[in-house]
């Protein structure tokens, strides 16, 4: 195995560059080196400018999320070795408008996530002397596959759709309210409706199914809007054909 | 909660209903008669398969059938113009052109298959 | 200050093998629908009597009606085995308390396809 592996970082500053710029640097290869590991080397070591996210190091914060030769990584989950003999390009994760270097605004997400109203919802809260909201194993499988998220938002950078029009509501705030729409103890699925039906809701998917290949926790995204789309889609030609009953 | 019924949802059932329907069924249709007889593979005599099609099963399937495909298209092809060349600021005409030829394919549908 | 915002190339699908299976995919729509217009060629012939569907047949055999509907065919095959393969993401069925796998699923779409292309086939040829 080779000493060192280059990596070609993109630098980006506001105010200097007009667009991101690629710099060289060269990091030890070690084997249990992931990308994350080789940036904070660069910026030990060799070049205490670069600026970058990062928190955990264990792919559960879901802060390093970068763009890796093309592809939508957690930089802490990737490693050096998987990219020998390099060099690595490693850019700021797509879709998003860079700040600096590596860092990107995720403001747009932290504005739509609110609107799907992730939380439990109830029609009448349960006084707290009434003890916990009970659940089966069967209950908790339901959607606990949605619950792994992460909010690392690869898929927002994988998503051709979200790449073109940043109004879609995007892949994790969908399978977000899946989450609690499909929670037994939940009941707000129809306050979540109005945002999750709109143009720029579930409709906008075309099931590229790229959010799906990214996630790095297996939450299957697309499979969460695929499986909304059924259930809006039923609702809304049940309240045609049936007007009178109340959901 | 009707006053922002959009035709979507709708529209995402025929897409979707459509979308198996020809996966089912055009595959062995479109190899029938776009391949396997016109190389004279099979020659099934013209009686045949008028009198297959003048049955109102038949009718009824292909009528199924083409008004599900064309909406199939109609829905597929409209969003692979908005993502695919980025045209959806041409929303309006694209939104006509397909599902208003769907509705035309669709009328010319029944009336071949009524009077056959 | 001022943030970048990468351009978005028009063929932004060209980049990446699994984007260009998307459309590919997606394109198999204009197939179908050329499906629905050959076959409505198709019956307006057979409703017009013996000679008239020799006719059609005599048409659809020349070199380049039949390379397009190779060329259908082909695509009309990709959007069977993509929209059979992305069944059960969308459809979770239960039986019995316990999630249909998603081979289950997929291998009953591939069994009604079978079944289904064998009653039209023998209906056509017998």
């Amino acid at each position: 195995m080779a000493d060192e592996i280059t990596l070609e970082v993109a630098r980006y500053r506001p105010g200097v560059d007009a667009e991101p710029v690629m710099q060289q640097y060269q990091v030890p290869l070690r084997e249990h080196w992931a990308i994350l590991d080789g940036l904070t080397y660069i910026k030990d070591q060799l070049d205490g400018t670069l600026s970058f996210r990062w928190s955990c190091r264990m792919g559960i914060c879901g802060s390093c999320g970068m763009t890796v030769n093309g592809e939508p990584q957690l930089s802490c989950a990737t490693f050096l070795t998987d990219y020998a003999p390099g060099p690595i390009r490693v850019e700021p994760l797509r879709n998003f408008p860079v700040i600096r270097d590596l860092v990107v605004d995720i403001d747009d997400f932290m504005t739509k996530l609110p609107t799907v109203k992730p939380w439990v919802i109830r029609d009448v809260d349960e006084p707290v002397e009434a003890g916990e909201y009970l659940q089966t194993p069967e209950e908790l499988d339901d959607y606990k596959q949605f619950s792994m998220c992460i909010n690392c938002m690869l898929c927002y950078s994988a998503c051709p759709v979200y790449s073109l029009d940043q109004d879609f509501i995007g892949p994790a705030a969908i399978a977000l309210a899946q989450r609690y729409n499909l929670d037994s103890r939940d009941e707000g699925a129809e306050e979540r409706r109005a945002v999750l039906t709109s143009p720029e809701g579930i409709w906008a998917c075309t099931f590229v199914g790229e959010c799906s290949a990214a996630c790095p926790k297996g939450v299957d995204p697309a499979g969460a809007i695929q499986r909304y789309k059924l259930t809006a889609a039923t609702q809304s030609i049940k309240e045609l054909l049936m007007p009178r009953i109340k959901r | 909660m009707n006053h922002r019924r959009s035709p979507e949802p709708f529209l995402w059932m025929l897409f979707s209903s459509g979308g198996m329907v020809a996966a089912l069924m055009v595959p062995i249709l479109l190899f029938l008669f776009g391949i396997a007889i016109p190389l004279d593979l099979w020659s099934p005599a013209p009686a045949h398969l008028l009198a297959v099609l003048r049955n109102p099963i038949t009718r009824l399937v292909l009528f199924g059938l083409c008004v599900l495909a064309l909406f199939h298209w109609a829905h597929r092809f409209r969003y692979t113009l908005y993502d695919g060349l980025q045209l959806k600021r041409y929303a309006g005409p694209i939104v006509v052109l397909c599902y208003g030829g769907a509705v035309v394919g669709s009328v010319i549908a029944a009336a071949l298959l009524a009077t056959v | 200050m001022s943030v970048y915002q990468r351009p978005v190339k028009l063929f932004w699908w060209l980049e990446k093998r699994s984007y260009v299976i998307f459309v590919l995919r997606e394109l198999s729509s204009v197939f179908i629908a050329w499906f629905v217009v050959f076959l409505l060629l198709l019956v307006n012939a057979i409703g017009d009597g013996a000679a008239s569907y020799q006719t059609f047949v005599d048409w659809s055999g020349q070199w380049w009606v039949v390379a397009i509907n190779v060329i259908a065919f082909l695509f009309v095959l990709l959007h069977t085995v993509t929209w059979f393969a992305l069944a059960p993401r969308a459809m979770v069925i239960k039986m019995r308390g316990t999630r249909v796998p998603a081979q289950g699923v997929v291998a009953a779409h591939y069994l009604a396809w079978f079944v289904l292309s064998a009653v039209v086939a023998w209906v056509v040829l017998r």
